[in-house]
């Protein structure tokens, strides 16, 4: 549930369809993606599942995969 | 020990001189102009110490473009406003270099803003960002600050005038929580100090830190100095904590922040030295000159090593009274335009002889 969740977030925050947020789709590799639409889509994310991200996991968060991963030490099941 | 103030000179020196003489190679490798300034200054690519490494002026940005990746892998461009008339600098970012960028300006601050993401006041207008691929000296700060806010809000609206009742109500929402401010020296000044006085706003922004740049210029026209700023900023709008930072659209990540004494410091990714305005000369601690810059995150632009148009005094190394090591220095201003003439005449000679 959580990660058909975080999907749809980054569709919305990035304003791409839902099919292509693939687990290794990659910052700043697609014009949508840029910097701008993180802050965006970290703010979305923040609001969605209650969490206040760290700094470095901003940086971090660089593929949908990578931020499942993040999520999920913030207690956020996938 | 704090990260990235934690290198005496003895550790650091090598460390840069390394990673400055590999970009000095890569870029006199890919990009012509910057291989053919090198070689017209007589320039050793190889420097044996840091003073050696050969260094371009920053207002070159200006006369061309200097990049050293095809176009096809530039994925930003940054600008600077200049002055009034001037022509702008294009500062060429591809993939690797953004991201070092945004990652070195986390580490570099992190020692005064911590590693959690503090409700964030932007003193500037959400209009700079207008266009996603090109980003001015304003637009790039505010989206690289941005990293350490949340729930960003901006405190001008696009006409410039302050969005008081939006504040009032964001200060409010987040009271007695520690909150960042950014902007910039002068739109500070100009837009928010000098209208809440002028509208008799009254406003406090509580337990804050505000991290500006962007320059003394206009208010050194209005007679106002550092510390005038902070005390003003204080009275006016409670703000406590103030740190100017110094930096510039070409070497844009590696930027130098006040301590807790009010002194600017080099991290360990970067460095200043201190040069006679006429013969270019390094010069010791204590004695004022040009400043230049170093920095190893350009890979993308042959900016790594500029020298510019700031005057600038080396106060000491390693020895700041706030603990952090490196080198700690201040900015005096520009450079009057006569002598800058006669030093950029001197370069340009250099390229087009």
């Amino acid at each position: 549930m959580n990660e058909q969740k975080l999907r749809t977030i980054f569709a919305e925050s990035l304003g791409i369809e839902e099919s292509r947020v693939t687990e290794d789709l990659t910052y700043n590799s697609i014009p949508e993606w840029d910097s701008i639409a993180h802050m965006a889509l970290i703010s979305e994310i923040d609001d969605q599942f209650d969490t206040m991200l760290d700094t470095e996991d901003v940086l971090e968060m660089s593929t949908f995969a990578k931020a499942k991963e993040i999520l999920a030490k913030y207690d956020v099941q996938f | 020990m704090t990260i990235p103030y934690h290198l005496t000179k003895a550790e650091k020196a090598p460390l840069l001189l390394e990673k400055l003489n590999g970009l000095t190679n890569l870029h006199f490798e890919k990009s012509p102009q910057y291989r053919s300034m090198i070689e017209k200054g007589g320039f050793q690519i190889t420097a044996s110490q840091l003073e050696k490494v050969p260094f371009i002026p920053v207002q070159l940005f200006k006369l061309m473009d200097l990049v050293s990746v095809p176009k096809e892998e530039v994925i930003k461009v940054l600008t600077s406003s200049g002055t009034t008339g001037q022509q702008v600098s294009k500062i060429y970012l591809d993939k690797e270099t953004s991201i070092a960028q945004t990652k070195t300006l986390v580490e570099v601050m992190k020692p005064l803003l911590g590693g959690k993401r503090l409700p964030m006041i932007i003193l500037d207008t959400k209009s700079v960002l207008k266009d996603r691929k090109s980003f001015s000296a304003r637009g790039a700060g505010i989206l690289g600050f941005s990293n350490f806010g949340r729930k960003h809000f901006y405190a001008l609206n696009d006409d410039m005038s302050l969005d008081i009742e939006g504040l009032e109500n964001y200060l409010e929402e987040y009271k007695g929580q520690r909150i960042l401010l950014f902007g910039f020296t002068f739109m500070i000044w100009q837009y928010v100090y000098k209208e809440s006085l002028k509208k008799g706003y009254k406003l406090d922004f509580g337990d804050s830190i505000l991290i500006h740049g962007g320059g003394w210029k206009k208010l050194e026209d209005e007679a106002v100095d550092a510390s005038t700023f902070n005390q003003l900023l204080h009275d006016q709008l409670g703000i406590r904590e103030v740190h100017n930072y110094y930096g510039m659209v070409e070497q844009v990540g590696s930027i130098f922040v006040e301590c807790s004494e009010g002194h600017l410091h080099t991290p360990s990714y970067a460095d200043v030295i201190i040069r006679d305005s006429l013969t270019f000369e390094p010069l010791q601690n204590g004695k004022q000159g040009l400043i230049q810059v170093l920095s190893e995150l350009p890979k993308s632009y042959p900016g790594h090593s500029l020298l510019t148009e700031d005057l600038g005094m080396i106060l000491g190394e390693d020895d700041c009274p706030c603990g952090w090591k490196g080198k700690y220095f201040n900015v005096a201003g520009r450079i009057p335009k006569a002598e800058l003439r006669g030093c950029s005449d001197t370069f340009q000679g250099g390229v087009e002889s």
